[in-house]
């Protein structure tokens, strides 16, 4: 049902993450994504940044406006009150759909927004709408297996985008920045310590994802493995029986019960490829496996394959790729 | 303390899946329905609440009658009492809906979801149940103690964990980390005689529309075959990532 509010604008509003001031690749992503909504529907693209610097430049990737917020109460992320913040930007420039990127954070925060706006939402979005009326997105479903094309039949709307499903697109707009003053609630969730490797690369933030298994033969063997990384600007991940052995941290554990991997390029060293190992990386675009078994599981599920050992193929393949980075210098 | 669990009911992780009726419904035709992973995390965290600081703990499910072994499974674990809200499960703000109105009627302190299920893997149950029922909320939920009604808990973000402290009445989109795999319980014999004879109440469900619909379902194209690279010629590895993926 359509409602009449009282804002005209009825924009496209998109949640814009950074880390330190600066834009995450995930924000400026679900820019260029709301950009290609909203050159759909006919409206523009108001972004929402917290604690970020350097606001204007998203007018390059598509927003027309950017709503900035400033304040100590949102130092650090909390679910409710980022919600809080967002759901008040929504309401001010009347938003029809807000979009998200499908980071730790968002996702946290998004049911909160979709109760608080009233607002259907769907998450792991991997395209642009095949339909603005009725409003129908792609996204992925059972673990990787398939996908279901949705129907959001709210008036308000919240699109989840899968990251790396989009990229970036410059447009070489510019937006006006607009200072913004939610109200923020009091939230029963406090912050008392963050554990996280601020020098590296996270899974969910990489391009391209370098992951060892037990073919690796011990945590000592992983130096090749984040040399690779290095050499890659990746982030690093392993498989479930690495973490379980306490090979590698938790946090690196990625596939159906560890974190999902939706990269450009999927890097498996000495991985046989477990269905639930797949069902976790398989929206990766490109999968390269080494492995010494040419009957590992992982063969039938990637791009390019290398029968070789692992402690051979990966000290050449640095050595390739760092002959070939210096070339393209 | 009264806990609840809430278990999905989904298709084993080997299942094939395919669809019927055009491509609008999920074919359930020869698949194994287990209690779904994140779930069974949470359920086996729930015993330990249970055995070492005397909580009680029910498990709930949305959906039809054919959900019932998985919640007898639940129950042969080692949960008290389980209840199924009568009704399809159509999405995730529905089922939201539906289990803050068995949140509300049952007066528990901590209720444990899981992070995502692995059929629809939505991922906004346990924060709209937690909206909804204005419980505190932790996502990617990896550990939790409680003493008293303080809670510590510890969530997974991008590229570390973080560690929060909050209080009861909390719900938690919980994953692997609040117990191991090893933890994880095999009913016994006893457990799934005691099980039978333990509560299982259906509770009939009130009008919700939900918000979303699967219009219709689609699988993957299928992927051509894999191309092998010479162990000897990595050269030529790095040569396809860059000219052909063009992903380097």
């Amino acid at each position: 049902m359509f409602r009449m509010t009282k804002q005209t604008n009825m924009s496209i509003l998109v949640y814009t993450e950074s880390e330190n001031g600066k834009f995450k690749k995930a924000a400026l992503e679900v820019v260029s994504y709301a950009k290609a909504i909203a050159d759909q529907m006919g409206t523009s693209v108001t972004a929402v940044a917290v604690n970020a610097d350097n606001t204007e430049s998203l007018g390059n990737y598509g927003a027309s406006k950017v709503l900035s917020i400033k304040s100590d109460a949102l130092d650090k992320f909390n679910a409710k009150k980022y919600a809080a913040a967002i759901a008040e930007a929504s309401k001010q420039d009347g938003a029809k759909v807000v979009v998200l990127s499908s980071s730790a954070d968002s996702k946290y925060l998004a049911p909160l927004l979709s109760v608080g706006l009233d607002a259907g939402y769907v998450s792991n979005v991997v395209a642009v709408p095949s339909n603005v009326s009725p409003f129908t997105v792609k996204r992925t479903a059972f673990t990787n297996k398939a996908f279901a094309n949705t129907e959001i039949t709210t008036d308000a709307k919240i699109v989840g985008l899968s990251n790396n499903s989009f990229g970036l697109v410059e447009s070489g707009g510019s937006a006006t920045v607009e200072d913004f003053s939610p109200s923020i609630p009091d939230s029963g969730v406090s912050v008392e310590s963050v554990d996280k490797a601020t020098d590296k690369v996270s899974i969910a933030d990489a391009e391209t994802v370098v992951s060892g298994g037990r073919g690796l033969k011990g945590p000592e063997n992983w130096g090749m493995v984040e040399e690779l990384a290095e050499v890659l600007g990746a982030a690093t991940a392993c498989s479930k029986p690495v973490s379980d052995l306490g090979w590698r941290p938790h946090s690196e554990h990625v596939g159906q019960t560890g974190k999902p991997v939706a990269s450009n390029l999927y890097i498996a060293i000495g991985i046989s490829g477990a269905i639930q190992h797949l069902a976790g990386i398989n929206s990766s675009k490109v999968k390269v496996v080494i492995n010494t078994d040419p009957e590992a599981p992982f063969f039938k599920a990637a791009d390019y394959g290398v029968v070789g050992d692992a402690f051979e193929v990966v000290p050449k393949l640095i050595e390739k790729l760092k002959a070939f980075k210096a070339q393209n210098a | 303390m009264k806990i609840l669990v809430c278990i999905s009911h989904v298709p084993d992780t080997t299942s094939k899946i395919n669809f019927t009726d055009g491509d609008t419904k999920f074919d359930t035709n020869g698949v194994q329905f287990v209690i779904n992973p994140n779930d069974e995390f949470g359920l086996t965290r729930a015993m330990w609440f249970k055995e070492k600081q005397g909580a009680s703990v029910d498990v709930v499910n949305v959906g039809g009658a054919e959900t019932e072994p998985t919640l007898r499974k639940a129950l042969a674990i080692g949960a008290d009492s389980a209840i199924r809200v009568n009704t399809e499960a159509t999405d995730g703000f529905a089922v939201a809906k539906h289990l803050a109105s068995v949140v509300k009627d049952g007066g528990y302190d901590l209720v444990i979801a899981g992070r995502e299920s692995i059929d629809y893997n939505g991922g906004m149950v346990p924060g709209m149940l937690a909206a909804m029922t204005e419980a505190n909320f932790v996502a990617n939920c990896i550990s939790i103690e409680v003493d008293g009604t303080n809670v510590k808990a510890v969530r997974e973000i991008d590229g570390g964990k973080e560690t929060v402290s909050t209080f009861l009445p909390l719900v938690i989109g919980g994953q692997k980390g609040l117990v191991e795999e090893s933890d994880l319980r095999i009913p016994n014999m006893r457990g799934i005689m005691m099980a039978r004879k333990k509560p299982l109440n259906v509770v009939e469900p009130t009008s919700i529309s939900a918000e979303t619909k699967a219009v219709s379902f689609e699988k993957p194209a299928p992927k051509g075959a894999v191309k092998l690279v010479d162990a000897e010629n990595i050269d030529e590895l790095v040569n396809l990532l860059h000219n052909e993926a063009k992903v380097i």
